[in-house]
């Protein structure tokens, strides 16, 4: 008999939580809520505070989106994915976007039915080793003991790196940053690769950060960025235009701090355009007039957001390098918006 | 006079087939069959429809597409450009390795504790249960990340071995390396080695048979079914004379010297590990996530054996203890000859679910970064390709092989030890 | 009277043992120094002993209650002189997170609700497991509990709950009228019937409805916010609840004389023994949602709490079979007699006794299931042992291991070892009636 009121309340509970198959933007609005995966934990990209508040990089862009969307930062719902849950979570609908530095490659994108809306961080595998060991090259690495931490393409890159160099190694492959770090502390790694973005923030938090070097080898390109499922193409451009509405807004000069005085109006079309006080961009896109405004006011232009979780004024502290703007040399570049 | 009546036509009415006990058991086999059949079509027409609106087609193809990842420990040759199914086979056998392992040492170590938590010292009476106390009330997970975290932390790191005056030796004249990479060893080494014999081609499952472990192992067993001739007839002329021929040198000589013989003329070194660049070389390579999880898993599941072998001794009734030592028995001879061989009866059942356990525990390994079945195929393969339903259920179907196997040859040996009752 | 001998005429006052016999020193000769080898194997476990506790000792001992970070931590033990890598403890850790680690993201405001569940929890199951220091009448609180303990955790309208056990009193009340008119058989069919009925479309208008009523309701609470020691607790009360009724069809299953029932049980209690718990997580974080109609989704907990379920509901079922077959023959022979059909004999004579002798069984199938929830972490769910992970991306707490470590295994070591007391009780307690 008990078992039916299991399947009762099953069905109750596939029913409260409702159909994915409908818009995302229309669900996200319905709920009141957005859905935004994230990691389960890296320093500066996400991670819950004592309060259970999750701060960080990423999860700066989930509430850039939620603020465009339903006007509030605050209303995200934060579901830590691991490597292995991420696309699963992603394709049943669990999540509405995937904000978990993510690179954007071919098969991701073709094969496993994902829309890559843009890329907020421009990343590529590194390694860092002890100074001590008086390696300058990753290809000195002959025979060097490697921790990778597993569940992102790094494992591939680093046996086609080896592989091409006709070098061997042995790979050690770990869950979670936190465990890779502490077996390379211990040196029980000689090396630790991943992300370059990780190994600074990670080296960030050592009790003696210079005697471990970030060697000049980068093995692989790594695009970060949300993605969301395939053939939703509005909820795509809302989390896309979300996140060049914070790219365009650095260049133009617009930061959390002045926004709500130009929205009321500027000299330049374009930053009236992006703060809805011209045109119609945010009707097109099925949003309110002030998305953009909302989305800055989360937690500030791209600029801001970098340089308060991960930027050099940080314990972490990332320099721009590629992620600057364009204009200044980087790789930031946010389609017109017109 | 009795009047006959025959018994009433049997007319078939469908109440009967719920009424009528002849057809109601059939009546609910049908309709548990039938709602079996039903649950089973619904689950796979989901599936379908919701692979279809994913646009993925179910198929096991990637198996045979290179896996593009390396393995640190593998017992067969393997490297990125092999198929997702050696790896996965790679995998398999890391698995089976630690879990061979594991039921040893757990067996081993869960025997003495168990008897000693009934030793008449009380400090090691008390210690024994706090043993097992601790190991059995804590997650195994947190023992083996726990066993993993005070590998790395407390043994040297193998740059320690290193310069003039290093922080850290070599044990056992300068033959053993505890680093906190792992433990290397001394390995066996042939100057004359009979070399290899190749099985199964270029297929995924291939692998090659070194042919001294052969010979070794030929010249061994031979050497045993010698010994256990000796000691056979050794007991028939006790029990036809009384008096036992000393066997023990000659029993010893049949199995040692052969062996011996063998060695040399295969030229038997060892081969020492020593540091060269980054690493140990040479030697057998034990590492830190095989012996982290060997270990949490041996002392964890050693808690659970420990407390059954001492159940089972406790079961054996007091008055069999009391007729051996009236046989004149002393309490080692009592617990050897007596109790331990009827306690086995009691033990075995639970032993081998006990060995399932374990098995299925070192699927944990991905905790340690140990490269076992889930390590491989459920996780970086599955990670790679994206292909959650194919992967797990294929995990899901091996898991299931090896505990069905080592239940059913479990379950023969204990037919063939159980007391025959009446 | 010659005196050839000396004979002692009066008693000797009673000496005392002597001095290596009693006190202090006599039990150490007993217990600890009785021949060689128990003597070297005492000296052998001193030293261990010590050589432990020379460790772990000065290192727990340390000032660092009130740190902030790590950072701090390393200030404050190089200033009292500790020195190295692991030279002291730092427990800030546990003061910031310690909250955090118990109740996960539950707001803090309702942590009331959490702590109530639970305590009401032990006097549910106060009737069962001291039945004989509580009063039976309990037992109608302990019914009622499945119904209040979702209530109190996810809060929502009360006549949720409350829409779901009027559906027991429905089924029951249609099983009693057609059993008294008609059929046992036709009376459980139509109970059922109507029971699934009620819960398929007429429990959320009657809810709605009286909610509009009387809108008597808890702040509605996301199980994403469930986490760390309670999330441990929830899934495994939760699954062990569910899976008992479950793991009582499966034995009986596995019992019966019909084949095809029997070997549909034999079928999936096997499978789900066979197969490791994380597979089955696997299948619960990646392959659940694949497996329901397309549309439907329910979050991770659900699903991990279903599966989580079905495993227990396995290791239920092989339980609660020892306790049918340790029941003697004559029992189910009495009911027999009696005249009374199947569900009446399991319902009167056998699962009262069966599932009374089960109890320790079931005890350490919790604590397993308990323990085993841990491996949540590897599908990216907040448990304890999650939660460290999470804890140590904060960029204060990067690089500590040992302090939540220690701290998670000592919470589960609390919980686990005190219910496998109750169970050793318990099994005393039943041995020494059956004896």
């Amino acid at each position: 008999m008990k078992k039916s009121v299991l399947l009762g309340a099953l069905t109750v509970a596939g029913l409260a939580a409702g159909a994915a198959a409908a818009g995302t933007l229309d669900d996200v609005k319905a709920r009141g809520k957005l859905n935004c995966g994230v990691t389960v934990g890296l320093v500066g990209f996400a991670a819950p505070d004592a309060n259970g508040n999750w701060e960080g990089f990423d999860v700066g862009i989930c509430r850039a989106v939620a603020a465009a969307v339903l006007g509030d930062p605050q209303a995200v719902e934060f579901v830590p994915t691991t490597g292995k849950t991420r696309f699963t979570a992603l394709a049943s609908g669990e999540i509405d976007m995937l904000a978990r530095n993510t690179t954007w490659t071919f098969s991701r994108d073709v094969d496993l039915k994902f829309t890559f809306v843009g890329v907020n961080y421009y990343d590529g595998q590194g390694f860092m080793v002890p100074a001590e060991l008086g390696v300058s090259s990753a290809k000195e690495l002959d025979e060097a003991t490697v921790c990778i931490q597993t569940g992102t393409t790094t494992e591939l890159n680093l046996a086609d790196f080896f592989r091409a160099n006709n070098i061997k190694y042995d790979p050690v492959p770990i869950e979670t940053n936190a465990e890779a770090q502490q077996q390379y502390l211990a040196g029980a790694c000689d090396v630790y690769t991943t992300d370059a973005s990780g190994l600074a923030a990670t080296r960030a938090t050592f009790e003696r950060p210079g005697d471990h070097v970030l060697l000049p080898e980068i093995i692989s390109k790594e695009p970060l960025g949300p993605l969301v499922r395939h053939g939703d193409n509005q909820w795509g451009d809302v989390v896309r235009w979300s996140l060049n509405a914070l790219i365009s807004a650095e260049e133009l000069g617009v930061t959390s701090a002045n926004v709500a005085e130009m929205s009321a109006g500027t000299d330049n079309p374009e930053v009236n355009r992006l703060l809805g006080s011209e045109g119609n961009l945010g009707e097109m896109l099925g949003l309110s007039a002030d998305w953009a405004k909302n989305a800055i006011m989360a937690g500030g232009n791209y600029g801001e957001l970098f340089d308060n979780n991960i930027g050099e004024n940080t314990s972490i502290g990332l320099a721009r390098g590629l992620n600057a703007q364009w204009t200044e040399g980087g790789l930031l570049y946010s389609p017109p918006f017109r | 006079m009795t009047t006959l009546t025959d018994p009433p036509k049997a007319s078939f009415r469908l109440s009967m087939l719920i009424y009528d006990t002849r057809y109601r058991s059939m009546t609910i086999q049908i309709v548990a069959l039938i709602g079996f059949l039903i649950l089973i079509g619904w689950l796979i027409s989901n599936t379908a429809q919701n692979l279809a609106d994913l646009g993925k087609q179910p198929s096991f193809g990637f198996l045979f597409e290179p896996a593009g990842y390396d393995i640190n420990q593998r017992l067969l040759d393997y490297n990125s450009q092999h198929t997702h199914l050696r790896a996965a086979f790679i995998g398999l056998l890391n698995t089976l390795l630690v879990a061979v392992l594991g039921c040893i040492t757990a067996t081993i170590l869960g025997v003495i504790i168990g008897v000693l938590r009934l030793s008449k010292n009380w400090l090691i009476s008390k210690l024994m249960t706090v043993y097992v106390e601790t190991f059995r009330n804590v997650p195994v997970l947190l023992w083996i990340v726990f066993i993993m975290a005070i590998m790395i932390e407390t043994m040297p790191a193998p740059r320690a071995f290193r310069g003039e005056d290093p922080a850290a030796t070599m044990k056992v004249f300068d033959s053993v390396a505890l680093t906190n990479r792992g433990v290397y060893i001394p390995e066996p080494l042939f100057s004359n080695s009979l070399g290899n014999v190749h099985l199964f081609g270029a297929s995924s499952f291939r692998f090659d048979v070194s042919l001294d472990l052969v010979a070794f192992l030929v010249v061994l067993f031979a050497g045993l079914y010698a010994s256990f001739k000796i000691k056979q007839r050794a007991d028939r002329m006790q029990e036809s004379t009384g008096v036992r021929p000393t066997t023990w040198y000659l029993r010893l000589g049949v199995v040692l010297i052969p062996v011996a013989i063998l060695f040399a003329v295969l030229g038997f070194h060892l081969g020492y590990p020593a540091l060269k660049g980054f690493n140990f070389k040479g030697g057998i390579y034990m590492r830190n996530s095989l012996i982290a999880l060997w270990l949490a898993l041996s002392l964890y599941t050693a808690a659970f054996i420990a407390e059954i072998v001492r159940a089972g001794i406790l079961a054996i009734s007091h008055g069999q203890t009391e007729a051996a030592s009236a046989l004149g028995l002393r309490p080692n001879r009592t617990m050897n000859l007596v109790v331990l061989p009827q306690a086995l009866r009691v033990i075995i059942p639970p032993l081998i679910s006990n060995y399932l356990n374990l098995t299925k525990n070192s699927s944990l390994a991905i905790a340690v970064g140990y490269m076992d079945l889930t390590g491989t195929l459920m996780g970086i393969t599955l990670n790679q390709t994206g292909r959650e339903l194919e992967t797990v259920l294929l995990g899901m179907g091996i898991y299931l092989a090896i505990s069905l196997t080592i239940s059913f040859v479990m379950n023969w040996y204990n037919k063939r030890v159980k007391l025959v009752e009446r | 009277m010659s005196d050839i001998s000396y004979v002692r005429t009066e008693m000797l006052a009673e000496q005392d043992p002597p001095a290596t016999s009693v006190g202090a020193i006599g039990w150490m000769r007993a217990n600890l120094f009785s021949g060689a080898f128990n003597s070297i194997l005492t000296i052998v476990s001193l030293g261990l002993i010590y050589v432990v506790l020379s460790k772990i000792l000065p290192w727990a001992f340390s000032p660092t209650w009130d740190a902030t970070s790590l950072r701090e931590c390393r200030e404050i033990i190089a200033a009292a002189g500790g020195g190295g890598e692991h030279g002291g403890a730092c427990w800030g850790v546990i003061r910031d997170r310690w909250v955090q680690l118990l109740f996960g993201f539950y707001p803090s405001e309702l942590y009331w609700r959490p702590i109530l569940a639970f305590v009401l929890l032990g006097v549910a199951l106060a009737p069962v497991l001291f039945a004989d220091h509580v009063p039976a009448k309990m037992m109608r609180f302990s019914m009622l509990y499945p119904f209040v303990m979702p209530w109190l955790l996810w809060g929502g309208s009360i006549w949720v709950p409350v829409g779901a056990l009027l559906g027991f009193v429905i089924g029951y009340a249609v099983y009693s009228v057609v059993t008294n008119t008609m059929s046992g058989l036709l009376g459980i069919i139509t109970g059922v019937i109507a029971a699934v009925v009620w819960w398929m479309f007429l429990t959320g208008g009657f809810s709605s409805i009286l909610s509009g009523i009387a809108p008597l309701e808890l702040d509605f609470v996301d199980s994403r916010s469930f986490g760390g020691m309670m999330l441990s607790l929830t899934i495994g009360v939760v699954a062990i609840g569910f899976s008992l009724p479950i793991g009582i069809v499966l034995a009986l299953g596995r019992q019966s004389d019909l084949l095809i029932v029997k070997a549909l049980c034999v079928g999936f209690i096997e499978f789900i023994r066979g197969v490791p718990l994380i597979t089955l997580l696997f299948v619960a974080s990646t392959l659940l949602n694949i497996f329901m109609p397309p549309g439907t989704n329910f979050d991770i907990i659900m699903r991990v709490i279903i599966m989580a379920t079905l495993f227990a509901s396995a290791y239920m079922a092989e339980v609660i079979r020892g306790g049918l077959a340790a029941l003697p023959t004559g029992q189910y022979e009495g009911a027999d007699s009696l005249g009374l059909n199947y569900w009446q004999a399991q319902r009167l004579v056998i699962m009262p006794q069966a599932l009374k002798i089960s109890i320790p069984g079931i005890v350490s199938t919790f604590i397993g299931l308990f323990k085993d929830t841990t491996l949540v972490s590897v599908i990216g769910l907040l448990d304890p042992l999650g939660l460290s992970n999470a804890i140590r991306a904060d960029a204060a707490w990067n690089g500590i291991v040992w302090e939540l470590y220690g701290f998670i295994a000592l919470m589960f070591f609390v919980f686990c070892f005190g219910m496998s007391r109750y169970s050793m009780y318990l099994e005393r307690k039943l041995q020494t009636g059956h004896k």
